[in-house]
């Protein structure tokens, strides 16, 4: 059955190929509108995702937070433990977890870290900074601070510091000067820049900067422990779950970027449903389109039908004609659609490259396939309401005999 | 009585409408047709022919009596048993010749074989060309509808009727849009196939002269039928 009746869809299909060209044209279209959206807001939601995430930790690991306790101490007396405030809250033993973490799937990047507060004094001048401490051979593994530097180099020994270009400009910093630094701990140390660096990220390159681990233990006074174990995960939108299952096997509070960042998250979800409902507008537009024109080829078609039936073509050969048939504009239409749309997104650039006012358009998430399929499938589902019509079409009214 | 009959028909009635829009076109038609038997049937316009013609090749239903052909009971058959007994044992050739467009007049003549086994064989492909070589167009198989002339169009559309070796070819006015040498040429056709074939042949006419070469003629007036034999 479905050999003579494909037969009989594509001759047909190709008997008329003015009708078939515009409804091909047609489809085409929608697919096109179809990839082209799954592209832009795919590229879209990578372009906000990398410029958010890009350069900070996709998961914090901080010490268990221990806030004031209670307890009852025998007969009607309680006692309350307050929180240790003179002392930092730190990771004390944290080499052997830095291998549990590496292990953990989808973990990219691990970087303990020593952090605090401090104030970088040159001349009268003072300022405040976040002091990061790193170990020399992963600084660029949370944020590419190598990558980033526009002064100076990357390296950073035990007497080094890197610091943000607006710090630099705002305390007139140069590379080689030296400067002193003093910790919320009531340490301080001289240091010489090595390199100044553009995260683009106002907080980091106005506030923050980078010493040698060595150099953080001495200036935070913490001779052992860190004070956070910052990590990169892939793919950033599966944070939440990673976060959780550190948090099970280290027993540390882990923060996921997704907690901080919660409106981009809401942002980034209505535009994928905006998104989803223009696509779902292409197919069903496809789908009436696509139908339309089967019922009026029904109609034109109606005394060659009859005659099928009269000469004894079963019901359902006549519903697989059209149902190949609709099924064949869907795949053409799919196939070209897809096609011109590949060709039309070729000339914008990977989004990682795009430039500001450019659309940010991610050709690998064009669903191209999915567009196919669904096409695809959603033609056959246009056609099958005509092709039942035209199986009831009455052979003696249609031959009008 | 009609000597191996492969159609018995006995108070066939058909109403169209129910209540007092009810319209009853065969009032009680008693037929049988013989194997090899080309029978004219005649009649005016509104009299019930191509209403019995439809019954007869299943596209209807009848509203009481008996319609048996080769053993089986039509009247009593399924949707899709009628379907397959009208694929296979009944043959079709209608006043417009009703070819499809795109197929090409070889492929026409196969169309109710292949819509009958979902696939165009070999076998069929070589039975289609014989017809056309016994209805004269050989030379014309590659051609599609729109190309040959009125006559040629309904000679494919004869031996499409027969594609299937039916036992009974149903004919409503075959001959009703052609010339009279075109006319004549197609029944001439279907005489020699009915003779070569053993296949017999019902044919709707309004013509006297085509129904004079018949074996035998049916009048059919006001639902009821008058039956006489022709002289051939």
């Amino acid at each position: 059955m479905p050999l003579y009746a494909l037969k009989l869809a594509i001759r047909h299909l190709l008997a008329h190929r003015g009708q078939t060209s515009l409804l091909v044209a047609g489809v085409a279209l929608g697919v096109s509108v179809f990839v082209f959206m799954s592209a832009l807001i795919g590229g879209l939601a990578e372009l906000l995702t990398a410029r958010t995430v890009g350069s900070i930790p996709h998961i914090v690991l901080e010490a268990a937070e221990h806030g004031p306790q209670s307890s009852w101490g025998g007969d009607a007396a309680q006692i309350v433990r307050q929180k240790d405030l003179g002392r930092r809250d730190q990771i004390p033993v944290w080499e052997p977890l830095i291998e549990v973490i590496e292990r953990t799937p989808n973990v990219t990047a691990v970087s303990p870290q020593i952090a605090g507060g401090a104030f970088i004094e040159r001349g009268q001048a003072v300022e405040p900074v976040s002091v990061v401490g790193v170990m020399p051979d992963r600084l660029t593994a949370i944020a590419d601070i190598a990558g980033a530097i526009v002064s100076g180099g990357g390296d950073l020994p035990p007497d080094g510091i890197l610091v943000g270009s607006r710090l630099a400009d705002d305390l007139d910093l140069r590379v080689g000067q030296v400067i002193r630094i003093a910790s919320d701990r009531g340490r301080s140390r001289s240091l010489r820049v090595q390199g100044i660096f553009t995260l683009g990220i106002g907080s980091a390159d106005r506030q923050t900067a980078y010493v040698n681990f060595t150099a953080a233990r001495a200036l935070f006074d913490l001779l052992t422990g860190v004070t956070r174990i910052e990590i990169k995960v892939s793919p950033a939108t599966r944070a939440d779950g990673i976060a959780a299952q550190l948090h099970r096997s280290t027993g540390l509070d882990a923060i996921p970027w997704t907690r901080e960042n919660s409106q981009l998250f809401e942002g980034l979800d209505a535009q994928a449903r905006t998104g989803l409902i223009i696509k779902t507008f292409a197919l069903v537009t496809i789908v009436v389109g696509i139908a339309s024109a089967m019922l009026l080829s029904i109609a034109r078609r109606q005394a060659e039908i009859g005659i099928m039936r009269a000469m004894g073509a079963s019901k359902t050969l006549v519903v697989t004609i059209y149902l190949i048939e609709g099924t064949l504009l869907g795949v053409a239409g799919g196939l070209m659609g897809a096609s011109l749309a590949w060709l039309a997104l070729l000339p914008f650039p990977p989004v990682d490259d795009v430039q500001v006012g450019a659309l940010p358009i991610d050709r690998a998430q064009g669903d191209f396939l999915l567009a196919i399929l669904l096409t695809s499938l959603a033609a056959m589902l246009a056609s099958l309401l005509p092709a039942r019509r035209a199986a009831q079409i009455d052979p003696v009214d249609a031959i009008g005999t | 009585m009609t000597k191996n009959p492969i159609l018995i028909v006995e108070d066939l009635t058909k109403r169209f409408g129910s209540g007092e829009q009810e319209v009853s076109v065969l009032k009680g038609i008693d037929l049988t047709i013989a194997a090899g038997e080309m029978v004219a049937l005649l009649g005016p316009s509104g009299s019930g022919k191509s209403t019995l013609l439809n019954i007869l090749g299943t596209l209807m239903r009848a509203t009481g009596g008996r319609h048996e052909m080769l053993g089986t009971d039509l009247f009593a058959a399924s949707d899709a048993e009628r379907t397959r007994f009208r694929s296979t044992r009944l043959g079709f050739v209608f006043q417009f010749h009703h070819l499809l467009s795109d197929l090409s007049a070889l492929e026409n003549v196969m169309m109710p074989a292949a819509a009958a086994a979902g696939r165009e064989t070999h076998a069929m492909r070589e039975r289609a060309k014989d017809l056309l070589d016994a209805v004269g167009l050989a030379d014309r198989r590659d051609y599609r509808p729109a190309a040959p002339s009125g006559g040629q169009r309904q000679r494919v559309a004869v031996a499409r009727a027969l594609i299937n070796q039916p036992a009974l070819v149903l004919a409503d006015e075959p001959t009703g849009n052609l010339d009279r040498e075109s006319s004549d040429r197609v029944m001439e056709l279907l005489l020699s196939l009915n003779g070569e074939t053993q296949t017999s042949f019902l044919i709707s006419t309004h013509d006297e002269y085509i129904a004079a070469r018949c074996h035998r003629r049916l009048n059919i007036l006001d639902g009821k039928m008058l039956e006489g034999r022709a002289e051939r």
